[in-house]
């Protein structure tokens, strides 16, 4: 184990994330948000009217809201100076050929195509506000599957897009779902039609290159009755000066007896404000299955929320958050409850350290009607040393009958004597925290994709190098 | 004539302002099994953790040499890697890390070279079959949910697999049932051989069954105040620290 280890931190460092590409962009917005930049990305991207009409309502009700009043400061964000959209020298590529060379790079070095022909079902790739590249196996199309990036699916089956497009997360639900609403480009639909099961993951990969811009993809994914989905998230951007932003949604409807596992591993730089919106609908005997890490961002609010909204719907989630010097990263979960006999299951990891601040944040609702639904949260933090932060802010709202709730939180710090034990075994000092650090999140880390799990591991010991002393 | 393996001299050491050993005295030779009586408090178990380098305590006279080297300005870490093993008397539950990790991990550490997994995997489970473990603990987080006995053969497993010069055994008994320190004694009795020596702090005869022991330590008050052969356990077995005390106190 350890030497396999070994050999993959040799091979990844940091500095291929912080790559950043010359802007070739051929088009951007006007900073700022108008009615005029609106309808000009609206224009740009060819929407029917139905869909100018939806982003004119959300940018009313974005501006009616006012930001948030809990949670992380975000003062710094000046929406007069973000960019909210850029359109890369590039059209939509189903060859991985004919993706411009830079942009190719990038992803090249992030190891996608690699991956898409080791494990995937198909991939996708997004270059700042546009999908560059799209691919799906064949035989999954044949079974009836789509994936493709969110404006194929606005052409080509609108019909879908228009039933379920920001029905779960309504742009009245907080401002940024409605500045989503107003300028959302780019992202992931997918749809599993009645019964079929993928049995490769599908990934999408975000990549935000611009500085200054904003990334609002849309992923909105459908899996019909007694079907199944992996679908793998990733994010990454290279470090700027200026702040960028990222508020990004995702839909996800998992129907009667369906199943859905949803990995992220987010990696923005220190740079972003990552205030994204997930959201799953799960129907009776359906299963949600999140898998989250947060490792990047300056700062992030991220929240992914399960409705449990059919008898027996279930909902496991499973995440880890590491926030270094400069980063406050308020992370959680939140359950509705809504019928009876539904279950969910979260299972949370958070370490700060270098006056990183990392707070759990979460909220159960048991609605009225869902009689003896259990849920069960278990989140642990650890700090690394006096100057970190992390915070426990569970909520809870019971109302329906026969409610089965455990709560178990731990916040800690490495011991002394922990410490004293390994390097009694001859560990170094270094190694000897690296390996609590690894254990800590390692229940997480066995819930993850074998390729993020050794990324993490490796993000683990990059963020650890040089805290210790 | 026989070899040195540590020898400690006029050591003083002690935790912030508080002297623990004061001025102890302490010599172990190749091959040979000692042990350390005392009452509770009398500085027993700090004596094997400034033996093994624990940063808490602050070593302020007096020298450490291990096979002829001086130890003060070693690391635990290095110290381990030279051949010194410590077995606790409670040892840490480590989440996240199973035993295999760990023991792995710690046999690379100590030789310096990789251990191949499917040879150390074979050890591994031969030895935890002697222990009587359940194999599957292998694959469990240290000590994690483990019964007291359980962690102390876990402790034991860890010598055998690591095979060090000279190992400190603090309390290894305490807390067991019979049978189990059986097993642990006999578990020390097969690491024990020529080339290693054993340090033991115990309050149970049981676990010197298997061994012949060479010298026995009376530490009081942070000094070896009273050395001899494996008698004067006997001898203390029977009439406690009371006689020594009173010597002691005549003697001032």
């Amino acid at each position: 184990m350890a030497a396999k280890k070994k050999t993959y931190i040799d091979d990844i460092e940091r500095t291929l994330y912080d790559i950043k590409n010359e802007d070739h962009s051929i088009y951007k917005s006007h900073s700022g948000l108008t009615e005029d930049v609106v309808r000009d990305i609206s224009a740009r991207k060819h929407d029917p009217k139905w869909m100018l009409d939806f982003r004119l309502k959300s940018l009313e009700v974005y501006n009616s809201l006012s930001m948030p009043t809990w949670g992380p400061d975000l003062s710094e964000l000046n929406m007069d100076e973000i960019v909210t959209y850029v359109q890369p020298d590039a059209k939509m590529a189903g060859n991985w050929q004919d993706v411009p060379e830079d942009i190719k790079d990038t992803f090249d070095r992030l190891g996608i195509p690699e991956a898409e022909q080791k494990s995937l079902g198909g991939v996708g790739a997004q270059y700042d506000s546009e999908v560059v590249y799209h691919s799906i196996q064949e035989d999954m199309v044949k079974q009836g599957v789509i994936y493709t990036d969110m404006e194929s699916a606005l052409t080509e089956h609108e019909d879908i897009v228009k039933e379920y497009f920001m029905t779960l997360v309504p742009p009245k639900d907080h401002k940024f779902a409605a500045l989503h609403g107003a300028v959302w480009s780019g992202g992931s639909f997918v749809y599993v039609p009645e019964g079929v099961h993928v049995e490769m993951p599908l990934q999408s990969y975000f990549r935000l290159n611009a500085a200054g811009a904003g990334q609002f993809e849309h992923t909105l994914i459908i899996v019909e009755k007694g079907a199944s989905l992996h679908f793998i998230e990733g994010c990454s951007a290279p470090k700027h000066n200026v702040t960028n932003l990222h508020a990004g949604c995702v839909e996800l409807f998992v129907k009667e007896g369906a199943r859905l596992r949803y990995s992220t591993i987010e990696n923005w730089s220190r740079n972003m404000m990552n205030l994204n919106t997930k959201r799953a609908l799960v129907e009776k005997d359906g299963i949600i299955e999140w898998v989250s890490g947060s490792f990047g961002s300056h700062i992030s609010m991220l929240y992914p929320c399960s409705v449990l909204h059919g008898e027996n719907a279930r909902c496991e989630f499973t995440g880890v958050t590491f926030a270094a010097k400069g980063q406050n990263l308020d992370t959680g979960a939140s359950v509705i409850h809504a019928a009876p006999h539904t279950s969910a299951n979260i299972n949370t990891r958070t370490i700060s350290k270098a006056g990183g601040q990392a707070t759990y944040r979460s909220a159960v609702k048991v609605t009225k009607n869902a009689d003896h639904a259990k849920c069960s949260v278990n989140c642990e933090s650890l700090m690394l040393d006096n100057l970190s932060r992390s915070d426990t802010l569970p909520t809870m709202d019971i109302e329906g009958d026969e409610a089965d709730i455990g709560h178990e939180a731990k916040i800690g710090r490495i011991s002394d004597e922990a410490i004293f034990y390994l390097t009694s075994r001859g560990i170094d000092e270094n190694e000897a925290r690296a390996m609590i650090v690894r254990g800590f999140v390692e229940p997480i880390a066995k819930e993850l994709p074998l390729e993020y799990a050794l990324e993490m591991n490796n993000l683990v010991n990059i963020e650890l190098e040089g805290t210790i002393g | 004539m026989a070899e040195k393996l540590l020898e400690i001299k006029d050591l003083h050491a002690g935790v912030e302002d508080k002297e623990i050993l004061k001025g102890l005295n302490l010599s172990v030779n190749k091959g040979e099994v000692h042990v350390i009586l005392g009452p509770n408090g009398s500085g027993k178990s700090t004596l094997m953790n400034i033996i093994m380098g624990h940063p808490k305590y602050q070593v302020t006279g007096g020298t450490m040499m291990f096979e002829g080297e001086d130890m003060s300005s070693l690391k635990t870490f290095e110290r381990a890697r030279k051949g010194l093993f410590l077995s606790f008397q409670t040892p840490e539950e480590i989440p996240g890390i199973t035993v295999e990790n760990m023991i792995r991990t710690s046999k690379q550490a100590i030789t310096g070279e990789k251990a191949k997994l499917v040879p150390f995997r074979k050890e591994l489970r031969a030895t935890m079959k002697e222990l009587k473990m359940n194999p599957e603990y292998a694959q469990r987080y240290m000590n994690v949910g483990f019964s007291g006995g359980e962690k102390k053969r876990n402790e034991i497993l860890q010598l055998l697999m690591l095979q060090p010069k000279l190992a400190l055994l603090d309390e290894t008994d305490s807390g067991l049932d019979v049978d189990a320190v059986q097993i642990v004694s006999e578990g020390v009795a097969k690491f024990h051989n020529a080339e290693n020596s054993c340090l033991i702090i115990t309050h149970n005869t049981r676990i010197l069954e298997h061994l012949k022991v060479d010298k026995v330590h009376v530490l009081m008050n942070g000094q070896i105040v009273e050395e001899g052969g494996p008698e004067l356990i006997e001898d203390i077995n029977s009439r406690g620290f009371t006689h020594i005390r009173e010597e002691q106190n005549a003697a001032k």
